[in-house]
């Protein structure tokens, strides 16, 4: 109890301290000593639990940078906002960031609907949004960079790697709602594609928080036993993925009989469960903690000091919020200038190192190139990689599996400026 | 590995030179040891273990692990087992490769083939070697035929095991060998079924198919069923096949029903346990608690507490945890329920509205508390090895966890009937409740009697918490999962009758479990709600309404 309580006073007074620092400087605001960077994550609500890690990583980078000196001689400052998991909160928050704070650039947003909900104030208001999380794709706005993955960086690497490892059948199975609904959809066609017979694949959907696994977890037993090798790709969301987990591991199913790879489960999620029996379980990421890298193990030694607990994790969000981060000082000083414009301009093109040993560059889409890495679980909680992509691969904003999405294309420099132009038809404006 | 702590390079750099010194001595005094274990050719292996460290290069690995298989030596099947583990690892300073065992508080690095320690190990001192769900199934098979005629039955079980899910030809000739000195009866039942598993998968002549099919479709699985398909494509063996396929199906059927059923009373044990308090607060007290979920919460909590403790000062008592978490469970949200009667619901009795809105207030100030002290993320609470796992009962597995809840959700109610029924506190709950001034004029202490009932009510609600941390995950969250099942059921079953709350879980669970299947997760539950509406406006008053001056109260 003790240890709980002093190992979470730290970040506490920290939280209390910064609460303190952007109420006393919304008077100050045409203070040109420092840079503000909006910090929209969730601190309480249901998205309390993943977001809440990216707030910190943000505050840790800032400080990071102004020990470096700051940016343009000036001094970075967090403002930090409580969107509290609620969608319309987000729009709300990210307006008072923009007209309020003044931030030169807001870091933020977990779920898609989140992002969509202050995507039309980003672009009313002319801000930047770092878009963190790997997530659906069919989007691309002048205003947002998307730092985490698109599904061509993710999804389908991770069952081409299974598709080697000799699996013939497959379960689809995931949250309801739009990112599992759109990946499957992807997935789906893709898999048809290769040649995969429609009775091979199984598609399933449960509700938000969802932890009665056990009929699903038992059908997907029995269309496991049909002779064929089969996998369960997963697109389950948050707090259902433990209880899933459980039930798996209750019911014998092994990792060697139909292992489960999932686009939402990193180091942070594996916390909380006991992992013995999830050996061999696979995860497809753009990075793990176990990445056997300087730079890496560099960012391992300042997060776990920044935050004071040896016990704590890094994930692969918390790696796009880094390059996201180091891309956006980049592109200010490349043009001299927090002002939007110069910095969207200034943004394509610039790359930067990723922890993977690599360099990420940011493309006319907006999306970033990144390598894909495929895990499975150690019982440890951490990831043993067992693949990854030769080179990087670029992200994908409009998916070439979807036939409404398949002549669209994204391309924000001059003259084309235009985040889904139509090759068919020779418009900007999407599919219709 | 999972140690990090942060350390200065010149730090590290004394430690590593006392590594050198260590690993010296032991060096020096290890030939003794070496050559006592060498006498079983464990050395032998030596020079095949570097064939298991390639990387990525998994094709590679797997001729390793053949290499070393084939061996035949007896130190081989450990030796494979640990490296399907993943305890094996390559020590950077030296590029050996060692077996990482954590001993005490510390990590140590052991030699995978004498079991001679050779030092102790820091964070990134080691490199671990790559293996993937193939190798660690090659590694299975591989051992499943080393260890066929083991000396310990168990083993050679779980290796008959192993063949008859491999079901390959290749096994044909091991199993028969290991059949003709077999002596234990279940195992050599596995044996003969596995046999015959990998006679249909081979060109054995029809007479020996023949009865390896009999022998199959016994098993009554899916694995019958496959292996069964796959004889019926011959035109000899297909009449029999088709037949026997029928019958397996048949009983596939039978147990898919059987399993909903089972299934469907787990689902309705859970529901149950997260209800019950609630039938107590809001039925018997008719007090709309929307704090209620937190409750469980909080007992899910105490139960993570009690393990981190005894896990950092008692770690032989974990098996026990749950039976010491129980308790407290019950009084910390109890406690915490009469605090929140005494100084909050107190006042708001007989005003619905605002009961539901301060105490959805209550829930939301307990959640954030939570979440302030223990952190946003999920806590993570272990299963003791008596609740982990599953048997089998004819063609359906029962987890043990599933089973442990719902008897343990029947003793709780039992218990709870019988507080209300049998005893004088039981009494005045229900006198109160029924006559608050008539009780009082018996000279029973109302407010008094408020408080503990709302106490009791609670601290059901965190024995609750004890039993689902076990299979839904710990975080502030989780209360919010249950609120909304838990009023269903509780107005289902009929407001302030227990039994009603009794018969309302189970049916909900097992009609819900009937069209999960059907209808899916998703769709499943909506039209549960809507039946549940639909019963609603025939049934304004649940399954079990309340008669008689009762009802008006």
């Amino acid at each position: 109890m003790i240890g709980i309580l002093r190992r979470t006073a730290k970040p506490i007074a920290l939280a209390a301290c910064i609460a303190g620092a952007s109420i006393g400087n919304a008077f100050a605001q045409d203070d040109s000593d420092t840079i503000k960077v909006g910090i929209l994550h969730s601190l309480s609500g249901t998205m309390a639990i993943s977001e809440t890690t990216l707030k910190d990583v943000m505050l840790m980078l800032i400080e990071e940078q102004n020990e470096k000196g700051g940016l343009l001689g000036k001094k970075l400052e967090a403002v930090v906002v409580d969107p509290a998991s609620d969608w319309p909160l987000f729009a709300e928050k990210a307006r008072q960031l923009i007209s309020q704070d003044k931030v030169a650039a807001v870091f933020g947003c977990w779920t898609s609907v989140s992002r969509k909900s202050v995507l039309p104030v980003f672009e009313e208001l002319n801000g930047l949004l770092f878009y963190p999380v790997q997530y659906e794709g069919e989007e691309s706005s002048k205003n947002i960079f998307y730092t985490g993955a698109a599904p061509n960086q993710q999804a389908i690497p991770a069952v081409d790697y299974l598709a080697d490892q000799g699996v013939e059948r497959w379960v689809l199975a995931g949250t309801d709602y739009v990112y599992p609904r759109t990946t499957n959809k992807i997935l789906e066609q893709y898999l048809k594609d290769n040649g995969v017979a429609e009775e091979d694949i199984m598609i399933n959907y449960t509700p938000f928080g969802h932890s009665d696994w056990q009929s699903i977890v038992s059908e997907i037993k029995a269309f496991g036993s049909a002779g064929k090798k089969t996998a369960v790709v997963s697109t389950i969301n948050g707090d259902a993925n433990v209880p899933f987990y459980k039930e798996l591991a209750n019911q014998g199913i092994e990792a060697t009989d139909i292992p489960v790879v999932a686009f939402s489960v990193g180091e942070e999620e594996l916390a909380g469960i006991d992992t013995a029996p999830l050996v061999g379980h696979l995860a497809a990421w753009n990075y793990f903690m176990s990445l056997d890298t300087p730079e890496n193990d560099d960012f391992i030694d300042s997060w776990l000091e920044f935050i004071g607990d040896d016990d704590r994790v890094s994930n692969d969000p918390m790696e796009a919020h880094y390059i996201g981060f180091n891309m956006w000082v980049k592109a200010v000083e490349k043009a001299g200038t927090t002002d939007p414009d110069a910095v969207i301009d200034a943004m394509i093109g610039v790359a930067v190192p990723n922890l993977s040993g690599g360099y990420s560059a940011m493309m006319p889409n907006h999306h970033i190139t990144k390598p894909v890495l495929i895990g499975e679980i150690q019982d440890d909680g951490q990831f043993g990689i067992v693949w990854e992509t030769p080179g990087l691969v670029p992200g994908d904003a409009w998916s070439d599996y979807l036939p409404d999405s398949k002549p669209l294309i994204s391309d924000w420099r001059e003259p084309l400026g235009c985040g889904n132009f139509n090759t068919e038809t020779g418009q900007c404006g999407g599919a219709s | 590995m999972s140690v990090r702590p942060p350390d200065a390079p010149n730090r590290s750099r004394a430690f590593l030179a006392a590594l050198a010194c260590l690993a010296l001595v032991l060096f020096l005094l290890a030939p003794a040891a070496v050559h006592a274990q060498s006498e079983h050719g464990a050395e032998d292996l030596r020079p095949l273990l570097s064939g298991l460290n390639n990387g990525r290069d998994f094709d590679k690995t797997a001729e390793g692990i053949r290499a070393i298989a084939a061996t035949g030596n007896p130190a081989a099947a450990a030796l494979l087992q640990s490296f399907r583990a993943g305890n094996l690892e390559v020590r950077k300073s030296d590029d050996r490769i060692v077996r990482v065992e954590k001993r005490g508080g510390e990590t140590v690095a052991i030699d995978p083939l004498t079991g001679e320690v050779l030092g102790e190990l820091r964070r990134r001192d080691t490199r671990r070697i790559s293996i993937n769900n193939n190798l660690r199934n090659l590694v299975d098979e591989v051992v499943a035929g080393m260890t066929l005629r083991a000396d310990d039955p168990a083993i050679r079980q779980t290796a008959a095991r192993e063949m008859l899910a491999a079901a390959s030809a290749d096994n044909i000739e091991p199993l028969r060998a290991a059949l003709a000195e077999e002596t234990d009866a279940s195992v050599r039942q596995t044996m003969e079924r596995a046999l015959a598993a990998s006679l249909l998968r081979s060109d054995a002549s029809l007479e020996d198919k023949r009865a390896a099919m009999e022998t199959v479709a016994a098993l009554g699985d899916r694995q019958a069923l496959q292996l069964l398909t796959l004889a019926a494509s011959d035109p000899e063996l297909s009449e029999r096949a088709n037949r026997l396929i029928a019958g397996v199906e048949r009983q596939l059927a039978f147990w898919e029903v059987a399993q909903n059923v089972w299934f469907g009373i787990s689902l309705g044990s859970v529901l149950l346990l997260a209800a019950i308090g609630l039938a107590i607060t809001f039925g018997v007290m008719g007090v709309i608690n929307m704090a209620h979920g937190e409750m469980v919460m909080l007992g899910a909590y105490t139960t993570f507490v009690v393990q981190e403790t005894i896990r950092i000062h008692y770690p032989g008592l974990f098996e026990a945890s749950l039976a010491i978490a129980l308790p407290l469970a019950f009084c910390v949200s109890g406690l915490i329920g009469i605090l929140i009667e005494r100084s909050v619901i107190r006042w708001l009795y007989g005003r619905p509205l605002e009961t539901l809105l301060a105490t959805w207030g209550i829930s939301l100030i307990l959640q954030q508390a939570v979440r302030v002290l223990f952190g946003a993320s999920n806590r993570e609470v272990g299963n003791p090895d008596w609740m982990s796992g599953a048997f089998q009962l004819g063609g359906m597995s029962i987890t043990y966890s599933r089973l442990s809840i719902v008897i343990f959700s029947l003793i709780v109610f039992g218990l709870l009937v019988l507080l209300l029924q049998r005893t004088a506190f039981g009494l005045q709950i229900r006198a109160v409740t029924q006559n608050r001034r008539m009780a009082s004029t018996m000279g029973i202490r109302t407010p008094w009697t408020d408080a503990l009932t709302f106490g009791l009510g609670s601290g059901v609600a965190g024995i609750a918490g004890v039993a689902l941390s076990q299979i839904d995950n710990v975080s502030p969250n989780l209360g919010q999962g249950y609120i909304i099942d838990s009023f269903l059921v509780v107005v289902f079953g009929g407001v302030g009758n227990l039994w009603g709350t009794f018969v309302g879980a189970l049916s909900l669970g097992i009609l819900n479990k009937f069209l999960e299947p059907y209808a899916g997760a998703v769709l499943g539950k909506i039209l549960v709600l809507v039946l549940i509406i639909l019963f609603i406006q025939k049934r304004p008053r649940g399954l079990f309404p309340q008669k008689g001056r009762a009802a008006e109260g």
